[in-house]
């Protein structure tokens, strides 16, 4: 089913979505992967509030290329998400609701996602020259001397992409795999 | 004798950084244009195309093709004949790497340390690896390489009793491992023979050799053609969402070994495989 979805992510919005939909989505996304996670998780170890408002919140894991004059952003395709699966259970605990990157995710993960009614969108790795049309704001939240791993907010307009993992835990990885080996 | 100074080195590697994380070479591109035109899988067809969009949108507007602009694997095939001048060769190259990657807006991915962290700003240094040959030239490849599939790779020291069969085991297991990780299709280089750490340096000179040029030995042309087969009938596909075209191509380098071994490293690549040479 083809979707489009304006940010920030509505809980009975994203328990409605189903693997292997396609959407769209429009409105701020927050830019985050290996370091920056890191810091997110020691802070709210912490007991401090996180730089951004978690609830409803999709995070991109995603680290840019610097931006050549005259454009938004640099390349921005995704990152392999598996590697940030040490925090997400924490983040989506909370609120954090979508998460947006490439490759597998762990059990820990999903049984988060299931719980919070997390949803998990992939975006074509490789694809950076394309995705970064889709970004038409960037703003520096906080992080600046983690380069490009720092935390953005993007503004993302029509951003194309794939529902990998639904909230209740089915997984496009295993069902696009399964149903293209059938039909051969 | 020549003599070549290390500025023109600096210069040419400049050049390459921008051209190769902006410009795919044409076996890939050739190579994704015909599993493109292969792939029965609808959503595969989607994924393969938007894929082609990208690489066109890249070369056209002189952008990244992926902002990973990875890790800058440089090549250098110095002629014995050659006498370098003007200054150190390695701060040559890391110099060459600095300003091509920060002057084109490439991304700094590169931590001083593994475990301490911390990033170098530059992507600085580079992974540097010199070969003599005969000959007055100097030839240099650069292959920024990309992390999402390097992670996905891996080297066994297999049993020669393992024979072919436990090679073409140990890497389809390494590709299964890999599934939508390392932004399938992929490439694959794999380096067969020679010690443990020689075997990986040829996975990673295989993923140097075009993906239209087979081996030159008729028994590993014929053994990468048969992996790659099998490799596509895993099913995984574009992106790991199901399909055909789940690698594009698969080299094999070879080296004799031990009498006791048979080292085995795979190299995994993705559909955004760079590399770019110049002769000076």
């Amino acid at each position: 089913m083809e979707r489009h979805i304006t940010l920030p992510l509505a809980e009975e919005l994203a328990r409605s979505l189903r693997a292997g939909d396609r959407v769209y989505l429009t409105g701020p996304v927050y830019t985050s992967r290996d370091a920056g996670h890191k810091r997110l998780c020691e802070a709210l170890a912490r007991g401090e509030k996180l730089p951004f408002d978690p609830k409803d919140a999709t995070i991109y894991y995603v680290g840019p290329t610097p931006a050549p004059p005259g454009k938004v952003i640099g390349a921005a395709g995704p990152t392999t998400s598996g590697r940030m699966d040490a925090y997400a259970p924490t983040l989506l605990s909370q609120g954090v609701r979508g998460m947006i990157g490439k490759g597998a995710r762990s059990h820990e993960v999903v049984e988060a996602m299931i719980r919070y009614g997390g949803v998990y969108f992939g975006a074509i790795g490789g694809a950076g020259a394309l995705l970064a049309k889709r970004v038409k704001r960037s703003r520096l939240i906080a992080y600046e001397d983690l380069g490009a791993e720092a935390l953005r907010c993007l503004e993302v307009e029509d951003m194309p992409l794939y529902v990998v993992i639904d909230s209740l835990g089915q997984n496009l990885y295993e069902l696009g795999r399964a149903a293209y080996l059938e039909s051969i | 004798m020549r003599e070549l100074d290390v500025a023109e080195i600096t210069a040419c590697l400049e050049r390459l950084c921008v051209r190769a994380n902006t410009q795919l070479p044409e076996d890939v591109r050739v190579a994704l244009d015909r599993c493109a035109a292969a792939e029965p899988w609808p959503l595969a067809r989607e994924i393969l195309s938007d894929i082609r969009e990208n690489y066109q949108t890249a070369k056209a507007e002189n952008f990244p093709i992926c902002q990973d602009t990875g890790m800058a694997c440089v090549f250098l095939e110095i002629g014995q004949d050659v006498h370098l001048t003007g200054g150190d060769l390695e701060e040559a190259v890391n110099m060459g790497v600095r300003r091509g990657y920060v002057g084109g807006y490439l991304r700094a991915s590169v931590v001083a340390d593994p475990i301490r962290r911390g990033n170098t700003g530059d992507n600085t240094p580079a992974m540097l690896y010199t070969e003599l040959v005969p000959g007055e030239r100097v030839k240099i490849t650069l292959c920024p390489k990309g992390f999402g599939s390097e992670n996905m790779s891996a080297i066994r020291m297999l049993k020669p009793s393992a024979g072919r069969q436990g090679i073409e085991e140990f890497i389809l297991e390494t590709v299964e491992a890999a599934g939508p990780n390392p932004c399938p299709p992929m490439v694959i280089g794999v380096g067969l023979g020679g010690t443990f750490d020689k075997a990986a340096y040829l996975a990673k000179v295989a993923l140097l050799r075009p993906l239209d040029q087979p081996n030159q030995d008729p028994y590993y042309a014929e053994m990468e053609a048969a992996l790659l087969k099998k490799v596509n009938a895993l099913g995984i596909g574009p992106q790991g969402f199901g399909g055909r075209t789940t690698a594009l191509g698969l080299n094999i380098e070879v080296l004799p070994t031990h009498i006791a071994g048979m080292p085995c490293a795979v190299n995994i690549s993705c559909h955004v495989t760079r590399h770019a040479w110049e002769v000076l």
